[in-house]
């Protein structure tokens, strides 16, 4: 096995992953977040389970998922090169993009070259993964966020927290907030009780930014090699406006989003809105190819496509090929008890949860984010739903084994841990060791049968009283 | 293997080894009774999840090679724990890819181990035990035992056969309980609101005994529920499916 990614990649995105315990507390503290959690748990996670029970082929329908990311994977180069031949052929660019950076300054020399003033952007995880918004703004050309929660968290400057509800962490009453702060010229006594008027006024106030916008950039779901298209799902519909309205369309993508053809990409849509919503299709599913033909009524005059490497092609070559298969559908969020308990913001990158603990490590290195892999019970529940089955569980061990490998572990667990490791691998004397250990601990509470506080085990005893041994061990007692 | 009396090796676990032996001993009582020669080989302390699951793979390949030599010569080996039967059923064939005369003895051994409830029902097929037991009762899926090997009905249908015990499901029973090993101490507070999220569920049933295949769910859940001061008892389900409920329950003194 090739450790990847020697090189550790500076970013110039805040990354706050290694106060990972900090920043824990903070959300565990915090009733606002609580609360969405809840519900985003409880919504999400039985609308999945309806879909996935309407629908009797559908967990042959994830095999074949499965089965065209790995038949992509195994043969990315060639799909890559066909998308851009056929890109190209419908009058679109493609520009092959190795990081971060390199993608930045593309987008901005695109943007400056139509002397865009503001840029209007439909949900990309690509976008934050590079931080374009920055990036424009520090040279003067204003992003304007259609998506509604991606707008909202602009409004509030902050990153998102989920990877397709990215402000389910804020509450409607911090909405109505911020829209009356921001929105500062509107009647201030106008009424944002409901979500139906925070939308309208959302919805009024974007309405004329498409307009004005000159370039609009847009993620992508899926790219499909055999026709040169991209494809996007929302529900808003913003997507469609951010693409069709302004002069310049630049999609951004990352390598892993190819598929061979559009039915490759049909099977692949089946199994995302269900796994994202539970939907059994977006509201909107739109393809782009290339940009506006002489017989087109709309559609932009040039059409960019970005193809971001940033480390993916590292890891096609490691233990965690399988993440490239992820198609950012959220289940593994939505489902993971951890990201329950804690929300997006802690993994302190864009991609939280399961998926974010594995691939976060893979593109800004495990330095700043060992804590990711670790924060996991591996109770399997995010492979159980994935929709392209990624065994995410054996994958954040790897990276468990990487973290200790490179010396990264804890050193008091380190240390405990080679103590435990050394009398279990001598069974005669680990059992005389035991033995006393645990006559110990049963005899410090004869009485109750546990502790409220075990010096060395503060962890446990600060919220849970730990149960003490019954007295002897089994193997003492065995005949 | 003789065809009257299988030769069963117990794998009792650390855990109930140090903390719970009459989990042990209710193990051995049940399989005795289900017709199995039952031994204990002395070499065996622990199956190297904590070594493994905290990213150090010498150490549990050591680990692994003592256990696989201990429990060589037996027809089965069965453990009263999902996770340590799954740790050596799934993991340790991946431990040794690449290392074929290992590799095939692993996967030997993962042929032969179970969990106690999987082995009495998928493997000897027990329909159900006798006993009486007047209580209404919860359980709790470990996640290893759960999604790793599938045990969810084995339990409930050995519990089924006992009189006057009654199951009432909870919402919360297929959700990790926050023990994860190394986690409930190194990630302390996300695994104190797990587990005070699974309290919360199964406590709405009523149920007066919270029962369940795996000894670290057990008493994480039991810690948390004597912290809040509830009277729910929480016990192993080889206890009661062997009437073995003399002993106090997990973190219970004797008064």
């Amino acid at each position: 096995m090739t450790p990847p990614l020697e090189k550790e990649r500076i970013k110039q995105m805040k990354v706050t992953s290694s106060s990972f315990k900090e920043n824990t507390r903070d959300a565990l503290s915090n009733p606002t977040l609580q609360n969405s959690l809840k519900r985003l748990h409880t919504g999400f996670v039985s609308s999945r389970s309806r879909a996935a029970a309407r629908m009797p082929e559908f967990e042959l329908l994830r095999d074949q998922a499965r089965d065209i990311k790995d038949h992509v994977l195994a043969h990315l180069d060639v799909y890559l090169e066909k998308f851009e031949l056929q890109c190209q052929a419908h009058g679109g660019h493609v520009h092959w993009c190795r990081d971060e950076n390199h993608a930045k300054d593309v987008v901005l020399d695109i943007c400056q070259k139509a002397n865009a003033k503001t840029v209007t952007k439909g949900k990309s995880m690509i976008g934050e993964e590079i931080a374009i918004n920055d990036h424009l703004e520090a040279n003067g050309i204003e992003p304007i966020e259609t998506d509604l929660g991606e707008y909202i968290i602009q409004l509030r400057n902050e990153p998102p927290s989920h990877i397709i509800a990215p402000a389910t962490h804020v509450s409607k009453e911090q909405v109505a907030d911020v829209f009356r702060l921001t929105h500062s010229d509107l009647d201030p006594a106008r009424n944002l009780d409901e979500p139906d008027n925070i939308l309208a006024e959302a919805r009024a106030m974007l309405r004329n930014r498409y307009m004005e916008a000159d370039v609009g950039i847009t993620g992508a779901n899926f790219l499909v090699a055999e026709t040169g298209s991209s494809i996007i799902v929302t529900n808003e519909g913003n997507g469609d406006l951010t693409q069709t309205l302004p002069r310049v369309h630049i999609v951004l993508a990352s390598i892993e989003k190819i598929v061979p053809t559009l039915l490759d990409a049909t099977a692949l849509l089946r199994v995302l809105a269900r796994s994202a919503t539970g939907q059994e299709m977006s509201s909107y599913t739109t393809f782009s190819t290339g940009p506006k033909r002489d017989t087109d009524v709309d559609g932009p005059s040039e059409y960019h496509v970005i193809l971001l490497d940033n480390g993916r092609s590292d890891l096609l070559d490691s233990e965690f090929k399988e993440m490239l298969r992820c198609i950012r559908c959220g289940a593994c969020l939505n489902h993971c008890p951890v990201y329950g308990a804690i929300g997006g913001h802690a993994y302190g990158w864009v991609y939280p949860g399961p998926m974010g603990s594995v691939l976060s490590p893979g593109l800004i290195g495990l330095q700043n984010t060992k804590h990711l892999p670790q924060a996991s019970t591996l109770c399997g529940k995010c492979e159980e739903v994935c929709p392209v089955r990624i065994p995410l569980p054996l994958l954040l061990r790897n990276w468990r084994f990487l973290i200790y490998d490179r010396g990264l572990t804890d050193r008091k667990l380190a240390f405990g841990l080679s103590i435990w490791a050394y009398l279990a691998k001598r069974p005669m004397l680990y059992h005389l060791v035991v033995r006393w250990l645990i006559r110990v601990l049963a005899l410090g509470a004869r009485k109750k049968g546990r502790y409220k506080y075990l010096p060395g085990l503060k962890a446990w005893t600060q919220t849970r009283d730990f149960p003490a041994p019954q007295g002897k061990t089994f193997m003492q007692q065995w005949r | 293997m003789s065809s009257s009396q299988p030769n069963v090796a117990l794998f009792v676990t650390c855990l109930v080894d140090l903390f719970r032996p009459s989990v042990g001993f209710a193990t051995v009582k049940l399989m005795e009774e289900a017709g199995c020669k039952v031994s204990v080989p002395n070499s065996q302390t622990c199956c190297g999840q904590p070594t493994y699951n905290s990213g150090d793979r010498k150490n549990t390949v050591q680990i692994a090679r003592q256990v696989i030599q201990t429990f060589e010569h037996y027809d089965y080996v069965v453990a009263p724990s999902g996770s340590c039967t799954g740790m050596i059923k799934e993991h340790y064939p991946r431990l040794f890819e690449g290392v074929p005369s290992w590799h095939e003895k692993s996967l030997n051994l993962a042929s032969r181990i179970y969990e106690l409830t999987s082995f009495l029902v998928d493997v000897l097929g027990v329909a159900g035990v006798s006993g009486t037991y007047a209580a209404k009762t919860t359980y709790h899926d470990s996640c290893s035992g759960l999604r790793e090997l599938g045990i969810k009905e084995q339990p409930r249908k050995l519990l089924a056969g006992i009189e006057g015990l009654k199951t009432e499901e909870y919402d919360g029973a297929e959700t990790c309980c926050g023990f994860g090993g190394m986690f409930c101490i190194k990630y302390s507070e996300i695994s104190d609101k797990m587990a005070t999220d699974r309290i919360d569920q199964l406590t709405s049933t009523g149920a007066e005994i919270l029962l369940g295949g795996d000894l670290g769910c057990l008493i994480n859940l039991a810690g948390k529920l004597k912290r809040k001061g509830s009277f729910i008892q929480v016990r192993h389900v080889a206890e009661i499916l062997a009437g073995m409920t003399d002993d106090p329950a997990v973190g219970e003194g004797k008064n």
